[in-house]
């Protein structure tokens, strides 16, 4: 195949790319219209600091990348198949408090303590992914509707468990003590930040998965599933196996950012993360949504919206030092996540662009009736359907379809 | 001042990605019935959408009695006196076929309908045209043929004279078909202007005054049917000389590779069995074809067949093994290759390039993987020796996304699979459907080839041509049940049209 940039900016990636780019410019713009509004005369400023904060505290980026890479990844993944995990936060509840639980009540020799810590934490949220892979697979339960619910129940059962645990919970501070060393996960090294090697797992993890999607069979069975249902059955694949280890992966995933974000130690010696049981669902698990979103479910392209969120919340935290509330950056974080999701409909709305001005310049060419072979004709992308009223629909899903068939040189 | 009750004067309509319509010029005669011939994807029905006013035409003008008119809606269609009968009706279900022929000009008096008066008018309409209809069934409960005749007489009580008639003989059984076009005639004789949209030549030759054919979005030429002949016509719809004939050399049936016993599948519609107590077999080298109209338990039958849906009751044999609870991995595995009739929902993923597809039956075999590991070049290597082999034609061979394939290559993609899998059983439903006379062409020596290197072949298709032409033996599938067993060499159209609309059943011998 020829390299040429033509084939590059039409290949799939490089719309995702281009699209999440202009989704995050988009939504920066936005939020500096925000910024002029909250407060004019430190909106330069402030934004500056927004744009590049993130730069003075690459340690905190990274650290905080991890857990929404994972979860960013439990969500993909899922999506491969067709399957909306929305229960990223209850898995990754769950695999902080199996991690929790080994650094505090088990005693296994010292360096192998962390490691259990993270496979516990990957244990914990296998279980949570399963039971609604289980109901899926087999009762045909809708997966957003039990892992919504299984966010809940994972949420107080953790809380509860924890405010039970005199080991694990101080009541006076209401929070969890401080992990014994040996189960807390490596640092990087970075000074004044709880940057870890679970980073350096994170992103190897993701690289994994993105040979298993493109490698495998099973990656092939599972696209396939999510592309086409009836296919992947036409071709005898086996569905509810595939959904039942797709979620059960999916929960680990999550369960590792939970095992991760937990075992880190922080900047003050000896002291680690600490879990608050006060009733809420972890955010990280539906930053997760969003990071899979700007990433268009490619592990490799979560990996960098993963960052990129947290490089983009460690800035605006600092841009608070000119008076903006968090929620600011809040906001333009939403709006990101808001135009993410526009971001294919743009993608679209630009391949169709170049699409129309390429049919234009065929058509001047095109063939005299007599000549050609029929067979090549594309009666799939002419807009003529058996049925008329259906036919402008038809036009505008299948517009962005490439139309080489038709635009191919008649050699 | 003018000949023509309607014009439609170089009218171009492009889509995005594609010229629908390009510089076509149709002229209709007052009075005369005027045949639309072209290929699918060669831009009918975009063309009679404009004319109805579903579209608006990019360029080019519209003219009525040598009047310019503009036609943005159907109900301006309708004022212009332009009535359509859709390939898909359009009826209320539940609705009486009264209720129907009279939705949106309900004759009312201050809200009130006046259902006596269209009743009255209704019953003239039929009487005077020969549409007999009963008004007060519920149009669920009626026949296809039934309920386009309830299409016709919502056109006449509009008292449209231009109609225009959507591929009308689609659903239709022989004997429909002969007093669809009696009905066509006697509209001409009472000057009513007819469009007639078909890819059928037969249907043209029968009752057409004039052609007009489309190739592409262009048209090729406007003939006079008493002109012209079936082999002129088909060269101007595809470009080139097709034949008709599927040549076919005799041999020998062998051994029997499936038998269905005494097969009953359950209706998801209605409480009765969609497949009744089934019984056949298909041996090696023959082609056996279903016949029938559809939706008489051919598609519920064919799922059960290939372990799509379970069966309630009976048994099939695969060579001599029963799969009657096997999976469909398993059916596949002992010799059974399916080409589906939904191509788009089974058959492809589309998103997925052309050699994924390719593999889509085999990917899990040795020779495709190594550990769980695709063994990406020889997926690729066989890919390419079947789009070689097989002709499969698209922008960049196999790697490209088989969406932007045209349907003709998608189908020639599914069967280059299906057929070079092992398999001693290949069930075909409907592998022509919606493709042009060559693609067609192909795909019945693809399958006359399957059966000629000693494999079974069971089809399943609703085109007569096709199940004449193409079969061994028929079996013809009335309400779920075999009806009759006919040789194609020994049986008329007419014969197969009566077994067709349950009028005629011989009893399948037991074998």
């Amino acid at each position: 195949m020829r390299l040429n940039i033509k084939n590059i900016t039409k290949s799939k990636g490089f719309s995702s790319f281009t699209s999440a780019l202009l989704a995050i410019g988009l939504g920066l713009i936005f939020g500096f219209i925000v910024m002029i509004v909250a407060s004019p005369e430190n909106s330069l400023s402030g934004f500056q600091m927004l744009l590049l904060g993130g730069l003075s505290r690459l340690g905190d980026v990274f650290y905080y990348a991890t857990p929404i890479i994972m979860t960013g990844l439990a969500v993909g993944f899922a999506f491969k198949m067709g399957l909306f995990n929305i229960g990223a936060s209850g898995q990754y509840t769950m695999g902080m408090y199996f991690a929790l639980y080994v650094g505090f009540m088990w005693k296994p020799p010292e360096g192998a303590h962390w490691i259990l810590c993270i496979l516990a934490g990957l244990a914990g949220g296998m279980i949570w992914g399963f039971i609604p892979g289980f109901f899926k697979a087999l009762l045909n339960v809708n997966e957003v509707i039990t892992s919504i619910m299984f966010n809940y129940i994972g949420m107080y059962l953790v809380d509860m468990l924890i405010s039970g645990n005199a080991t694990m919970y101080v009541s006076t501070k209401a929070r969890t003590a401080y992990l014994p060393a040996s189960a807390q996960i490596p640092s990087l090294g970075i000074q004044n930040t709880s940057a870890n090697i679970s980073f350096i797992i994170a992103i190897i993890i993701a690289i994994i998965l993105f040979i298993i999607l493109q490698k495998t069979i099973f990656g092939y069975e599972l696209k396939a599933t999510g592309y086409n249902k009836h296919a992947s059955i036409y071709a005898g694949m086996n569905g509810k196996r595939n959904i039942i280890l797709t979620m059960v992966i999916a929960g680990g995933l999550a369960g590792l950012g939970g095992a991760f974000y937990i075992l880190a130690p922080t900047t003050i010696p000896g002291s680690s993360m600490t879990y608050e049981p006060i009733n809420v669902i972890a955010a990280n698990g539906f930053n997760g949504i969003a990071v899979a979103l700007l990433g268009s479910s490619n592990p490799i392209g979560i990996i960098f919206s993963g960052i990129f969120i947290s490089y983009i919340q460690r800035g605006g935290t600092l841009a608070s030092l000119f008076g903006y509330k968090p929620e600011i950056i809040d906001i333009v974080i939403a709006v990101i996540i808001y135009f993410s999701a526009f971001a294919m409909l743009m993608s679209l709305a630009i391949a169709r662009f170049f699409k129309n001005r390429k049919v234009k310049h065929i058509d001047t060419e095109d063939i005299a009736p007599g000549s050609g072979d029929p067979v090549e004709e594309s009666n799939e992308i002419t807009p003529e359907s058996d049925d008329p009223a259906t036919e402008s629909q038809v036009a505008t899903t299948e517009s962005d379809m490439p139309v080489e068939e038709t635009g191919r040189e008649e050699a | 001042m003018s000949d023509y009750i309607i014009e439609m004067l170089n009218i171009t309509k492009e889509f995005p990605g594609i010229i629908a319509n390009d510089n076509i010029t149709l002229r209709l005669r007052k009075g005369e019935i005027h045949a639309l011939l072209g290929e699918n994807g060669a831009g009918k029905s975009t063309l009679m959408s404009i004319l109805f006013g579903l579209y608006q035409a990019d360029k080019g003008e519209i003219r009525k009695n040598g009047k310019t008119v503009k036609i943005s809606n159907p109900n301006d269609a309708n004022a212009l006196g332009i009535g359509m009968v859709h390939q898909h009706f359009k009826l209320v279900e539940v609705f009486t076929v009264l209720e129907n022929i009279i939705l949106g000009v309900e004759p009312n008096k201050l809200g009130f309908l006046k259902m006596k008066e269209a009743r009255e008018k209704v019953l003239e309409l039929s009487e005077k045209y020969g549409l007999k209809v009963n008004p007060d069934a519920l149009i669920e409960k009626i026949s296809v043929g039934m309920q386009q005749r309830v299409e016709i007489l919502k056109m006449l009580f509009r008292d449209n004279e231009i109609l225009i008639f959507d591929e009308p003989t689609a659903v239709l059984t022989p004997q429909e078909i002969d007093e669809l076009m009696d009905i066509m005639r006697g509209f001409k004789n009472e000057g009513k202007s007819i469009l007639f949209i078909t890819h059928k030549l037969n249907e043209i030759m029968a009752v057409a005054d004039r052609c007009t054919v489309l190739w592409k979005g262009k048209c090729v030429g406007t003939v006079d049917i008493k002109d012209t002949t079936k082999e002129e016509l088909s060269r101007m719809m595809v470009g080139r000389d097709v034949s008709f004939e599927v040549e076919k050399k005799d041999i020998e049936a062998g051994d029997v590779v499936l038998s269905v016993r005494n097969l009953t599948v359950p209706s998801k519609h209605h409480k009765k069995n969609a497949v009744n107590n089934v019984s056949f077999d298909v041996r090696a080298g023959e082609i056996v074809c279903i016949a029938g109209i559809d939706g008489n338990g051919q598609t519920e039958f064919i799922s059960a067949l290939t372990g799509l849906e379970k069966p309630s009751g009976g048994t099939i044999t695969l060579c001599g093994r029963n799969i009657t609870k096997a999976n469909i991995r398993t059916r596949s595995k002992a010799g059974m290759s399916h080409i589906p009739e939904d191509r788009h929902k089974h058959g492809l993923v589309l998103d997925y390039t052309l050699e994924e597809n390719m593999v889509l039956q085999r990917y899990w075999e040795p020779e495709f993987q190594n550990k769980g590991f695709i063994r990406s070049r020889n997926v690729r290597k066989y890919a390419e020796r079947l789009i070689d082999q097989y002709d499969v034609r698209s922008a960049q061979g196999p790697v490209t996304v088989v969406r932007s394939m045209s349907g003709g290559n998608q189908q020639k993609a599914i069967i280059a699979r299906e057929i070079d899998k092992k398999h001693e059983l290949l069930v075909a439903v409907q592998p022509t459907r919606g493709l042009d006379i060559g693609a067609i062409e192909y795909i019945h020596k693809q399958l006359v080839a399957t059966r000629d290197a000693g494999k079974a072949v069971l089809l399943v298709s609703f085109e007569l041509d096709e199940v004449m032409n193409v079969s061994d033996r028929i079996l013809v599938m009335y309400e779920g049940e075999i009806v009759g067993e006919l040789d194609p060499k020994k049986t008329t159209v007419q014969e197969l049209g009566l077994y067709m609309s349950g009028a005629k059943r011989n009893v399948v011998k037991e074998n």
